[in-house]
């Protein structure tokens, strides 16, 4: 397989920190090493890390906007019906008065289906950014939520979109299972799962699982710090028949090299083979 | 003048709820008659824009005036677009703090 | 009564960790843990659940396959993609729907049901370390902001009912909607980062987050020993922010050790990154001592 088969693959985790931005990107280093035409995108866009290990040459920058209402006083009747629909407070009426909280708006399109009078225009309002370049032969595409706004969906969706319908696309999802998270893994032709075998990851991994299995979407898993401890977490990936693709060890020389914001196999290349092995079992998996 | 103020529960023995949109109830305290009005404040578990949604029950209880702590920057909007006069750093017990605001007044 | 926060920006910095080992420090407090998605604290406090209460995140849209006219209008005005239609029935799939309600409003043939659902459940329980108030919202979960600010308005509550001094708040990951709702108007914000490089970039967006709340924000740097030379350049960060460096804690395998057993460090004998913990602590109880904050907004 080269290049001609398009896959979709997301790297997620119920728990942050668990080594889902380390795993991206270098198996995203190690499939274009092995001539793959791949895509990193990062998804995690409340936090985005990856760019701080690809450093890539930023080529085009696009805003994310939301379509916010702007309301024209003087066709305005006061007749409330934008406020009546708004599920998300952004618009009330005060007696006479109709006040808009774009930070509240979800972009619906309601308030301006429903004015009466086509008071409501809807103006674009910026809550984010998609940066798009290259990292060597990586393409690199990357959203980023605008500080203070809360909605993660629209730059996540914003980000999936403007990476490349062709080659392998891997997505680093944000953690948790919330919308965000489920924004990052649907559609997919495969979800990695990186956790480590500490009760907080498997806590968190039960719940990763819960949710992928409602999405009905295929997942294996990494197991990353693996230890003497890890037999719950294999007991459990034994008695719910998920596979694990990759276990890697607790290595401290990892965590300094991951802190100097440096790619593991570049600085340590006896893990190349490792992630190698694991672009083999993806493109087994997900094709 | 009717008085509205940001209260932790709904006697007039309350303390004033300093975080105006998170207040759990709010008074409307007639100044005439000291008479008051409890409601509980829907607006408590919303996640954004409980600050305008607070003002928009005061205002349809008929406050013209309303004592609280302090105001975020949304329901400050809103306050002024309803035209409503607030006083701010308000704390102690509801009466006290009515009884306070038209001491002032006269 | 006062709120602190603890919050990261990067996820897997050690929020929990440090919130448990407060909990163990801290007296009259009462405990929220508001990474609702994926909580964690509970493993270290093994509560007895008083009270439990379901959760609306909001409402959804269902379409009634009897009244269904298969106009489509639905599909034309979603803008989230969540309506479906699938052999000429037409559906709203509920992970996607985004609770706006437009679709139900318009429907020519009043075909969609626009109800609250439940979407997750809440819990008031009690430990060791006292009240402790979580949750569990569904995967998927539209709204966690909202369970999180419910979750909060309930500690406020019952801390003022049983008269305590300070609720320490668990946060989530990240700078969207659910830590939003965990920061806007909490007393101070404690921020655990790491030294690592993807740690000061994540350090930077969050300590961006509570100045524009108007929180104010201290940091304790874990796994400090991992990296001096990451930890030397986070606090250059920190103070060219303003931000007070209240805490250091050693990398300590003890943490895991603490996990496996469901306990706090502090409450395992002589883990040396428990002296920092309770230096920690040190350091933070004057500033959530009622009436003593001097903390300045930067």
């Amino acid at each position: 397989m080269n290049g001609s088969t398009s896959m979709l693959i997301a790297i997620a985790s119920g728990k942050g920190g668990t080594g889902k931005t380390t795993i991206a990107v270098n198996l995203a280093v190690v499939l274009a090493q092995m001539g793959r035409e791949v895509a990193y995108v990062d998804g995690d866009v409340e936090a985005p890390n990856g760019h701080l290990f690809f450093k890539p040459r930023i080529d085009a920058r696009f805003p994310v906007d939301l379509p916010v209402p702007d309301l024209d006083k003087e066709i305005c009747n006061s007749c409330g019906k934008c406020a009546e629909i708004c599920q998300y407070g952004a618009i009330i009426r005060l007696g006479e008065q109709i006040l808009i909280f774009p930070d509240l708006c979800h972009g619906c399109g309601g308030c301006r289906l429903v004015c009466p009078e086509g008071a409501i225009r809807e103006n674009p309002r910026p809550i984010g950014v998609v940066e798009e370049g290259e990292a060597g032969s990586v393409g690199f595409i990357q959203g980023c939520l605008d500080i203070g706004h809360p909605l993660a969906p629209p730059v996540i969706r914003a980000a999936r979109q403007r990476s490349p319908n062709r080659g392998i696309r891997l997505i680093d999802a944000p953690p948790g299972t919330a919308c965000a998270a489920v924004q990052a893994v649907e559609g997919t032709d495969y979800v990695l799962l990186v956790a480590e075998p500490t009760p907080f990851g498997l806590n968190d991994l039960r719940l990763s699982v819960e949710m992928l299995r409602s999405m009905q979407l295929p997942f294996g898993l990494v197991i990353n710090r693996a230890d003497d401890g890890s037999g719950d977490m294999r007991r459990y990936c034994a008695a719910e028949q998920i596979d694990i693709l990759l276990e890697l060890p607790d290595d401290r020389r990892v965590a300094e090299v991951y802190s100097r914001g440096e790619l593991m196999v570049e600085a340590l290349p006896e893990y190349r083979p490792a992630f190698v092995e694991l672009g083999n079992q993806l493109e087994r998996r997900a094709a | 003048m009717k008085i509205g103020v940001s209260a932790k529960s709904g006697s007039m023995e309350a303390e004033v709820e300093s975080r105006f949109g998170r207040c759990a109830f709010f008074l409307i305290v007639d100044s005439e008659n000291m008479r008051f009005e409890a409601f509980s404040n829907p607006a408590t578990s919303m996640s954004g824009g409980a600050g305008p949604r607070t003002v928009q029950e005061f205002v349809n209880r008929g406050a013209e005036v309303i004592l609280t702590g302090h105001v975020g920057p949304k329901a400050e909007s809103a306050l002024s677009a309803a035209n409503l006069e607030v006083v701010t750093g308000v704390s102690g017990k509801v009466k006290e703090a009515v009884e306070a605001f038209l001491a002032e007044k006269n | 009564m006062k709120e602190l926060v603890v919050i990261s920006g990067k996820g897997g910095t050690g929020k929990t960790s440090v919130v448990a080992a407060l909990a163990t420090l801290a007296e009259d407090k009462l405990l929220v843990d508001c990474d609702v998605d994926a909580a964690n604290l509970y493993l270290l406090l093994q509560p007895q659940v008083r009270q439990s209460e379901p959760f609306s995140g909001g409402k959804q849209a269902w379409i009634d396959p009897d009244l269904c006219s298969a106009c489509g209008q639905c599909g034309e005005l979603c803008r989230y993609g969540a309506v479906r239609c699938s052999e000429e029935i037409w559906s709203v799939d509920p992970l996607a729907c985004e609770g706006c309600g437009v679709c139900a409003w318009f429907c020519p043939d009043d075909a969609i049901r626009f109800e609250p659902v439940i979407n997750g459940e809440w819990f008031t329980s009690n430990t060791r370390h006292g009240t402790l108030i979580h949750a569990r919202l569904q995967a998927g979960g539209e709204n966690s902001g909202k369970l999180v600010t419910l979750l909060r308005q309930r500690a406020s509550g019952l801390g003022e009912l049983l008269n305590l001094e300070l609720i320490i708040a668990d946060g989530s990951p990240g700078v969207g909607c659910q830590v939003i709702a965990s920061l806007s108007g909490a007393d101070l914000a404690l921020v655990v980062s790491e030294p690592t490089l993807s740690g000061i970039h994540d350090f930077g967006r969050i300590a961006d987050l509570t100045t524009h709340f108007t929180v104010p924000a201290v940091l304790c740097i874990n796994k400090w020993d991992i990296n001096p030379e990451m930890t030397a350049r986070l606090e250059e960060e920190a103070e060219r922010r303003g931000i007070e460096v209240v805490g250091r804690v050693r990398y300590d395998s003890a943490f895991t050790r603490a996990q496996r057993r469901g306990l706090s460090l502090v409450e395992c004998d002589g883990e040396p990154a428990a002296e920092d913990l309770k230096g920690l602590w040190k350091n933070i109880q004057p500033l959530v001592v009622d009436g003593e904050t001097t903390l300045k907004i930067v």
